[in-house]
């Protein structure tokens, strides 16, 4: 496994070599479709037909007992127009997602800086940072962070014997959504440890270069480590960015499965799952599923198209 | 590793790195102990008599008790705490069984043999990776409950052998990539065919990756609630989420101690499994961008 995060699959590598006899290569067909027959079923049974299924389901009006019944575009002229908790949730996404990710992948770099040296105990250290990324996606997790944010829990009693006195987290419409952001930022070590894998890769003659040339400490992360690390951030970016937008679990354990108080942590996969699982309204759920995949795939061209001008490989001239 | 070899380089500067050195290490284990916080008050809440719990903010308990265990072990709602393992455990095991088995097959016809459409096949497996698994979530539940499997472990277990967790595929892809195509070459010649190369050479090569793939398959599959709530409503199939989930609604903090108990249990095997296995954890995610 030395090959990088970054590197490019290549499909087509070397072409079969020219003396394989055209049989011997047909009969290999053959045997790459069987190898490859669960994955090929799966992806039409699992993932292929679902899509357009979900796809047809959301011009339904579709609640899992009935068959469904086409209603043309209704769905998402309600969402769009009539519902205001769908707004509210996408709204209260948007926040979870612009205040979570850049703060665990803040947190994920400052560690990863700080542990990238040769030192004694390096490497404990690193399992022991990238443990809670384990472990926090649990309901169990989630319970503990229930506690620790709810009124005269933990978090609560600390604030206030310093002064600040917020009552509990979880209890607080203009609080709640924090414990959830908390809780994803808690879970900054797998992003940490890619990032510790990137700064191995900077040469170590850049920063000696930029020594020389006179710069600082601070020129030398802005100048080198920065640029250096870009498509890493990238990956980063990307990866936690379609992660949040899906985050349910602790949501739902924090809120007992309603999204409150005052629907403070509806998370958008919370309130589809709401729709679609406890008010049966199937055909409502899969367009909300399709406004989904469609905002996350705005969303990640937009950062693939904006990384052509701060995303730096090694190797290309600027 | 590289931590043995570490500032060998000059002896003399190692005096007055010294405490530099010491203030790079409490300023490491500080922060450690922040983030290790809500775990380790997990653990000693679990050994807290319910008085304890509301009564007092220290971390460690006064008088620890195992009552909070004996608790569970006797029941949460119908069934006793193993109960819940089982099931999990089952779920968990046919995931790794599943993923280990589909996904090594379909990654040695990806990484290594030659088919027609094997470029587009590639890239929308690359694609399913990214896909919010919302998309197919509705129709995938129709299916099951046509097939009445809903309140089954099928529905957590079949699509696994169907190899539907795509990221391992690219996982063992990039491995089986790094594998030297002369091995293969040499038992070609000794008249293995595709199977015999897939089954001599490349599996047995493929270890670390099917490990790390065992692994994180089996750590996401036990955490997983989403699909677990949804498929499964029974409690005698309930998993430890799902149990968990149970107390939710009398989260009141009386309930904390069998609650955490629970809680502790649940993340036990999930513990070992670090323990055991965290080099490997850690570089699998290094070397690969497992999300973890």
């Amino acid at each position: 496994m030395t090959q990088s995060v970054l590197s490019r699959p290549e499909v087509a590598d070397s072409p079969p070599p020219a003396t394989a006899a055209r049989g011997r290569r047909r009969r290999g067909q053959g045997v790459a479709y069987l190898f490859l027959s669960p994955w090929i079923i799966g992806a039409a049974l699992l993932t292929i037909g679902p899509m357009a299924a979900s796809l047809y389901l959301s011009f339904t009006d579709y609640d899992l007992f009935s068959s469904p019944n086409w209603i043309g575009a209704e769905n998402y002229v309600t969402m769009f127009t009539g519902d205001e908790r769908f707004w509210h949730a996408a709204w209260v996404t948007t926040k979870y997602v612009f205040i979570s990710v850049p703060l665990k992948l803040g947190l994920a770099l400052a560690v990863a800086l700080l542990l990238n040296r040769q030192r004694t105990g390096v490497g404990l250290y690193r399992s022991a940072f990238y443990a809670p990324s384990l472990l926090g996606a649990s309901v169990s997790v989630a319970l503990a962070w229930r506690a620790l944010f709810s009124t005269d829990g933990t978090v609560d009693r600390v604030l206030a014997s310093v002064g600040v006195d917020t009552g509990g987290w979880v209890d607080q419409p203009q609080y709640a959504l924090l414990t959830l952001v908390a809780l994803a930022a808690w879970q900054f070590g797998a992003p940490m440890v890619i990032f510790l894998a990137g700064l191995k890769q900077v040469p170590r003659e850049l920063y000696e270069a930029a020594a020389i040339d006179g710069a600082g400490p601070a020129r030398r992360f802005l100048s080198v480590t920065l640029p250096m690390l870009s498509p890493v951030i990238l990956f980063n970016l990307v990866l936690e960015t379609i992660h949040a937008f899906q985050a349910f679990t602790g949501a739902f354990v924090v809120s007992s499965g309603r999204g409150g108080p005052s629907d403070s942590t509806l998370l958008y996969p919370l309130y589809l799952y709401q729709r679609g699982f406890t008010d049966f309204r199937m055909g409502y759920a899969s367009a909300m599923a399709w406004v989904l995949l469609a905002v996350v795939a705005i969303l990640t061209a937009l950062v693939f198209r904006s990384a052509r001008r701060w995303v730096f490989y090694a190797g290309e001239n600027r | 590793m590289s931590t043995l070899t570490s500032s060998a380089s000059s002896a003399s500067s190692e005096k007055s790195a010294l405490p530099k050195k010491l203030v790079w290490h409490v300023l490491v284990l500080g922060v450690l102990l922040v983030l290790l916080y809500p775990v380790i008050w997990l653990i000693s809440t679990s050994f807290k008599p319910a008085t304890e719990v509301i009564s007092t903010l220290a971390l460690l308990p006064r008088e620890p008790t195992g009552n909070n265990y004996a608790e569970v072990f006797d029941g949460v709602g119908e069934f006793g705490v193993l109960h819940y393992f089982w099931n999990s455990l089952m779920i968990s095991a046919g995931a790794v069984v599943g993923n280990v088995v589909s996904c090594s097959l379909a990654a040695y016809a990806f990484g290594r043999l030659h088919f027609r459409g094997r470029g587009p096949m590639f890239g929308f497996m690359m694609i399913t990776i990214m896909l919010p698994q919302h998309v197919v979530l509705i129709p995938q539940y129709v299916i099951f409950q046509q097939m009445d499997m809903v309140n089954t472990f099928w529905p957590l277990i079949l699509p696994k052998f169907l190899a539907t967790d795509a990221f391992f595929i690219f996982l063992m892809v990039q491995f089986i990539r790094t594998l030297p195509r002369e091995l293969d070459e040499a038992a070609t010649l000794d008249g293995c065919g595709p199977v015999g190369v897939f089954r001599h050479v490349i599996l047995p090569l493929l270890r670390p990756a099917l490990i790390t793939t065992a692994i994180f398959t089996f750590i996401w599959t036990w955490n997983d609630f989403f699909s677990q709530l949804i498929y499964l409503n029974d409690p005698e199939k309930f998993t430890l989420p799902l149990a968990l989930q149970l107390f939710i609604d009398q989260a009141t903090q009386s309930a904390f101690g069998p609650m955490f108990a629970m809680s502790v249990l649940a993340l036990l095997p999930i513990g070992l499994f670090f323990l055991a296995f965290q080099r490997f954890l850690v570089d699998g995610v290094a070397t690969s961008g497992i999300k973890g």
